[in-house]
C-alpha cells in the first residue's frame, strides 16, 4: 500500500522500547490527536482497540517479548483520515497465514483475534516490511 | 481493599458471585494479566460458583481480554461452575459479534436478568 508524498512528509514518529508499558505512550498521544481532530466515538473506540492490537503483537509476537528490541510508530492525523504505521524489528510473518479465530475449532483458543479485529474495526489495514510493520488506516466517518 | 484487589470489586448475593470492573479501560492488555489472577482465585475458592460478571463500567477491551475470558470459561466449567456476562455496551457487544464469542458465552443484558438464569 502506498501512503503517498504528502502523508508520507505529515508523518510524525515515536519509537520506544519493547514492553507494553512502553506501548501506552504513542496510544495516549495518538488518541490526543485524533480527540483533537473531533474523531467520532466509534471511530475513537476502533482506532484505540486496532492500535492496541497492532501494538501488543509487536511487542510479543514481532518483538518476541525482547526488551532490547524497539517499536516505531509513525503516524499522520488529520480531521479526514487516521494513517498509523507501526513496526517491530521481527522476522515478519505471513499475515495471510494466521487461520480464521472464528472457525468452530479455533473459537474456544484464548488467542488469534487480533489482526481480524484490526481488519474489522479499520478502513484499511496493510502489511508492509515482509509483516514486520503494518498500516492502519480509519476515516473519520 | 488492597491494591492487588483494586481491580475487581466483588460481591455476593443470592449465592452468585457478582464481579464489577473498577475501571473503565480495565481489560487492556497491561491489566489482563492481573485481573486473570484474581478471577481465577475466586473460581479456585469455590467449586460450582455462579460467577456474573458485570461490564457496565467497561469501555474497551483487547483481544486479550477475550482470551481471558474464554479460559475463565473453561476453568469454571472446571470446577462445575456458571458463568454469565452482563451489561455490555454495544460497542463492546460488537467486539463479542466479530469474533463470534457471543455464540460462547451466556451474555444478559442486565445483572438482574442474568440472576435469573443460574
Amino acid at each position: 500500500m502506498e501512503l503517498g508524498p504528502e502523508i508520507e512528509a505529515s508523518l510524525r514518529t515515536i519509537d520506544i522500547s519493547n514492553t507494553l508499558q512502553e506501548a501506552k505512550k504513542p496510544e495516549e498521544i495518538i488518541l490526543r490527536e485524533v480527540s483533537r481532530c473531533g474523531y467520532s466515538e466509534d471511530a475513537t473506540f476502533a482506532i484505540k482497540l486496532a492500535l492496541e492490537e497492532a501494538m501488543t503483537n509487536a511487542v510479543k509476537h514481532g518483538n518476541g517479548n525482547d526488551r532490547t528490541k524497539r517499536i516505531t510508530v509513525r503516524y499522520s492525523i488529520s480531521p479526514e483520515q487516521a494513517v498509523i504505521l507501526v513496526r517491530d524489528q521481527g522476522e515478519g510473518f505471513d499475515p495471510d497465514g494466521v487461520p480464521d479465530p472464528t472457525e468452530p475449532s479455533r473459537l474456544s483458543l484464548p488467542s488469534g483475534r487480533g489482526i481480524m479485529l484490526m481488519r474489522a474495526y479499520m478502513t484499511h489495514i496493510a502489511f508492509r516490511a515482509g509483516g514486520s510493520e503494518v498500516c492502519l488506516i480509519k476515516r473519520n466517518e | 481493599m488492597s491494591e492487588g484487589q483494586a481491580h475487581l470489586t466483588v460481591s455476593t448475593k443470592d449465592e452468585v458471585t457478582i464481579v464489577e470492573f473498577s475501571d473503565r479501560k480495565i481489560l487492556e492488555e497491561l491489566s489482563i494479566r492481573t485481573i486473570e489472577e484474581q478471577l481465577f482465585d475466586l473460581v479456585g475458592a469455590q467449586t460450582g460458583i455462579k460467577l456474573l460478571l458485570n461490564f457496565h463500567n467497561v469501555e474497551h477491551l483487547s483481544s486479550a481480554a477475550l482470551g481471558m475470558l474464554i479460559n475463565l470459561d473453561k476453568q469454571v466449567a472446571r470446577q462445575s461452575g456458571q458463568l454469565m456476562l452482563s451489561d455490555i455496551n454495544p460497542q463492546i457487544f460488537e467486539v463479542f459479534k466479530i469474533t463470534q464469542l457471543h455464540r460462547m458465552f451466556k451474555i444478559h443484558d442486565t445483572a438482574a436478568t442474568a440472576m435469573k438464569h443460574f
